[in-house]
């Protein structure tokens, strides 16, 4: 008997070493170029011009103007998440549940797989020509309405139209990201639910939204992480004037604005303990709505 | 008047007719079972009846009142789908609790009502559960629970048994049948299949592309189908060319050899050609003598099937499969072994239509 | 019945003029670079643009360095975590969504303070240097698409029956990821590739930051410059990227396993 386990166990534990050794480049890999320049950052963030240890950069992000970057990244990130979140929804459900044509839901899928990496400096461009001074829309509204949305308020380079424009690469991601949750709403519940007295309207209330809520939730942390990272689209669409955090970050990277290095680390690490947070959450409720829906 | 009564019931999707004008009465307290093939158009029926489908033209009346044109959560009518489909978000408790919710009855009489339909389906146990801890049958007595709930006018169910394990199939339905007989609830039970049919309705309807081919108990379904069809759907079968000699004498030759029958001719006289059927337990081996009918023929196959032995006998142009017990003292019979069958004038069933 | 279909068809119609009315505006506005008419000069001035195509060119490049590397990286470790260390999976995936949790800003600030010209490893000293610091950080941007789509088809075949026929007829174990596993995988490596290009081709803040004369800088420039040339610049990304997705379909449909 030990004389043959003994060769069996020995041969198997080479096998092991040998799959270790296949994925330590991966390993190797995500740990130099992500987790360690990562922790670089926070190390910096806690540290002074001379590298010894200090809480000032944390103290310093309460400057007024990082604040309101932040806050204005919040907003921005929050408002087209929840949009994105209620109109994604909205549009997955009238394709996958309204009983239209065959040819709609997988037209909607591949715009949409387009759409939501549509994002970037050739989106910015998009709404300039449309939602610009000179943009069609604008132009439209003008002299068919005699309506001039500029001098009714509305601005593109502004919490509202930076967050139409990030709606365009959100609503797609929503719908993406929602579609195999409403793939999972089995006919037979409706039914049951009907065939015991309930109206559509009960239904929807105490059947579906339950069951969609926690999938929902994490759809909009996603998309509130895709939004607060994002820099290219406000930055393409209102140069380094609306001071979104990212854009500000941007700004001390390339020159130093702050005049303080140590103080960038610090708005880095905000950055990351924010969508750490919200995806930390994420995945929380993904693991919760997973436990019934499987 | 029938408690559930449907007529001149069609259905048409596009271009197709899955349900070609129905008729069809089940009176309170029964248990009906429509029995068919997929798409035979029984569970169109179902999802007619429960409101899920909007009937081409026809009615549908349940205790005389027309409920063609009523929405499902109208119609009080208890359901149970293939498909387990239990809410997956609320417990056991909630499910059952579910139809008197949204029907606002008072907490205490939604308390006392789950606890009777837990004892019911005898899971007291599990009421705090959710749907993804139970096991499949569970799960399906789960379902029929929270749709007897409501105590609904009609129980529809729909292949509940097709997605279990055999073994809890066989059990689910003696409970489901127990179960009905005691509530007296009228039923109607959608499967295809014929051993489930059997063995739980009250009356069965065998349908065949959109059309009820027959209609009566178990006992007749099996013994004295009608048709080709459901002669061959239910049970096995063995089907054989004829020849009327003698209609008024009900004499009929098979292969040149003449055999009788006292059950009549569905119709066709001397001289049609007729399907005619055996089931294989009628046929016995061996020459008898008096009423009964006698084929010579020779053994074609032997197949041993553990307390059954299968015998495949050919005549000269047609053969006849027969069951016999497997005695562990006699020899099993051999290929090639010339051998004689016999059954009754009453076993023979000739078949309405042409011959083939 | 015809009821219950307007308010879906009311939602769906309103989506389309969303995502529709833009594209059609922008090129629309990529048109009126003559006055009076529509013409495609945006497009050829953009076309001709020296600066156009060294930046598309060097981006195709560093797109398609991104591929292999990502390829070269993912295809085995998926293919050791789901037949030999399915412990290492939780782990193994955290990895791969982290890029979706750390901002692309923040990981290209990392890398300016880790690897610049006075650290250990002075990648961005040299312009080589900083171009394999580029194709590197690309890679981590699309780790999160190319492993979800390799792991996705390597679930789809049976790897381990293949790995062991493969064994017993003798292959090695680069043999067997060459010949057996990758042409297995090829439509998930495939769909995964494109989704690289798609991303890699307009990047903007990583090029931007580490000083690369990509496209997505490149645009940006032209955008703060120049009046009609951006939106025929965004015509043509929307292009490439409906490209790339329309590759992706293709290749899922011509694959022999397909079903539709």
């Amino acid at each position: 008997m030990s004389t043959t386990a003994l060769p069996a166990s020995a041969a198997r534990d080479r096998r092991i070493n040998w799959s270790w050794v296949g994925v330590l480049p991966f390993i190797a890999f995500t740990l130099f170029f992500l987790i360690l320049p990562a922790a670089n950052l926070i190390v910096g963030a806690f540290q002074d011009a001379n590298g010894a240890f200090t809480l000032k950069n944390i103290v310093n992000l309460g400057q007024p103007a990082i604040v309101r970057s932040y806050v204005l990244s919040l907003q921005v990130s929050a408002a087209s998440a929840a949009a994105g979140v209620l109109l994604g929804f909205l549009l997955a459900l009238a394709v996958i549940h309204g009983m239209l044509p065959r040819w709609v839901r997988p037209t909607l899928m591949t715009f949409s797989g387009v759409a939501s990496q549509f994002a970037g400096v050739p989106l910015a461009f998009a709404f300039l020509a449309t939602l610009g001074r000179t943009g069609l829309v604008t132009a439209i509204l003008m002299t068919l309405f005699d309506f001039n949305i500029y001098r009714a308020g509305f601005n593109l380079l502004s919490f509202l139209g930076l967050t139409l424009t990030y709606l365009y690469f959100q609503i797609p991601l929503m719908v993406l990201v929602i579609t195999p949750a409403l793939d999972g709403l089995k006919r037979e519940w409706r039914e049951a639910a009907s065939t015991l007295g309930a109206t559509g309207g009960q239904y929807w209330r105490m059947v579906a939204l339950p069951i969609l809520w926690p999938p929902m939730l994490g759809a909009f942390l996603l998309l509130f992480a895709n939004a607060f990272g994002a820099i290219a689209t406000a930055y393409a669409l209102t140069g380094s004037s609306f001071n979104l955090i990212t854009i500000l970050l941007y700004a001390q990277i390339r020159g130093d604005a702050l005049h303080d290095p140590n103080l960038g680390y610090a708005l880095a690490l905000g950055m990351i303990v924010i969508t750490g947070v919200s995806n930390g959450a994420y995945i929380w409720l993904a693991s919760r709505s997973a436990r019934w829906i499987r | 008047m029938a408690f559930l009564s449907i007529s001149r019931l069609t259905k048409t999707f596009g271009t197709n007719t899955t349900v070609k004008g129905a008729d069809l009465e089940v009176e309170r307290g029964e248990f009906l079972t429509l029995l068919g093939p997929s798409g035979c158009g029984k569970t169109t029926i179902l999802r007619m009846v429960a409101g899920f489908e909007t009937p081409t033209s026809g009615t549908i009346r349940i205790d005389g009142k027309d409920v063609t044109d009523l929405k499902p959560h109208q119609r009080k009518i208890g359901m149970v789908f293939q498909a387990y489909a239990l809410f997956p978000n609320m417990s056991v408790r909630d499910n059952i609790a579910f139809g008197l919710k949204v029907a606002h009855r008072s907490a205490s009489e939604i308390d006392a009502r789950v606890k009777e339909m837990l004892e019911l389906i005898k899971l007291p146990q599990l009421a705090d559960r959710y749907p993804y801890q139970l096991s499949g049958g569970q799960q399906q007595r789960v379902a029929l629970a929270r749709a007897l709930a409501i105590k609904p006018q009609i129980l529809l169910l729909d292949e509940p048994l097709s997605a279990l394990d055999a073994k809890i199939r066989v059990s689910l339905r003696e409970e489901i049948r127990a179960l009905q007989r005691q509530l007296g609830i009228t039923t109607i039970f959608v499967t295809h299949d014929q051993e489930e049919a059997l063995s739980m309705s009250d009356r069965i309807c065998v349908m065949s592309e959109g059309r009820i081919e027959q209609l009566g108990t178990p006992f007749e379904i099996y013994n004295y189908p009608k048709t080709r069809f459901v002669a061959s759907f239910v049970g096995t079968l063995n089907i054989l060319r004829g020849k009327v000699t003698d209609g008024a004498a009900g004499r009929v030759q098979i292969d040149g050899q003449e055999v009788v029958t006292n059950r009549g001719l569905n119709g066709a006289s001397t001289g049609d050609e007729v399907a005619v059927a055996l089931r294989p337990e009628a046929l016995s081996i061996g020459r008898a003598n008096g009423q009964s009918n006698n084929l010579d023929g020779v053994i074609d196959e032997v197949h041993f099937l553990g307390s059954v032995v299968r015998i495949r006998v050919r005549f000269s142009d047609t053969a006849v499969s027969l069951d016999t017990f497997n005695r562990p003292n006699a020899a099993p019979p051999e290929r090639g072994q010339p051998i004689t069958v016999n059954f009754g004038r009453e076993d023979i069933l000739v078949l309405e239509g042409p011959a083939h | 019945m015809n009821q219950s279909r307007i308010i879906p068809w009311i939602g769906f119609g309103l989506g389309a003029l969303y995502f529709l009315i833009p594209l059609i505006a922008t090129f629309e506005f990529s048109m009126r670079m003559e006055r009076g008419t529509y013409s495609f000069k945006a497009y050829r001035i953009v076309f001709a643009d020296p600066g156009f195509q060294a930046s598309f060119a060097y981006s195709a490049v560093i797109a398609v360095l991104t591929i292999i590397v990502g390829v070269a990286l993912v295809v085995p470790t998926a293919y050791l975590v789901q037949l030999k260390l399915p412990r290492l999976r939780p782990v193994v995936e955290f990895l791969t969504l982290l890029p979706l949790v750390i901002p692309a800003i923040v990981i290209v600030f990392g890398y300016l303070r880790m690897y610049n010209s006075s650290s250990i490893l002075p990648l961005t000293g040299s312009a080589r240097g900083t171009d394999l610091l580029l194709i590197f950080a690309y890679v981590m941007l699309s780790l999160p698409y190319m492993y979800r789509s390799v792991d996705t088809a390597l679930r789809t075949i049976d790897i381990r029956t293949l790995t062991e026929a493969a064994q017993s007829l003798g292959s090695s174990w680069p043999r067997i990821m060459l010949q057996v596993i990758l042409p297995n995988v090829r439509v998930g490596v495939l769909s995964g590739a494109f989704l690289t290009f798609a991303i890699v081709i307009g990047e903007f803040t990583m090029a931007s930051l580490l000083n690369r004369p990509a496209f997505g800088p490149y645009m940006q420039l032209i955008g703060a410059n120049r009046a009609y040339e951006p939106a025929a610049l965004a015509i043509i990304a929307f292009a490439v990227t409906w490209a790339c997705m329309g590759l992706i379909q293709l290749v899922a449909s011509l694959s022999p396993g397909s079903k539709r």
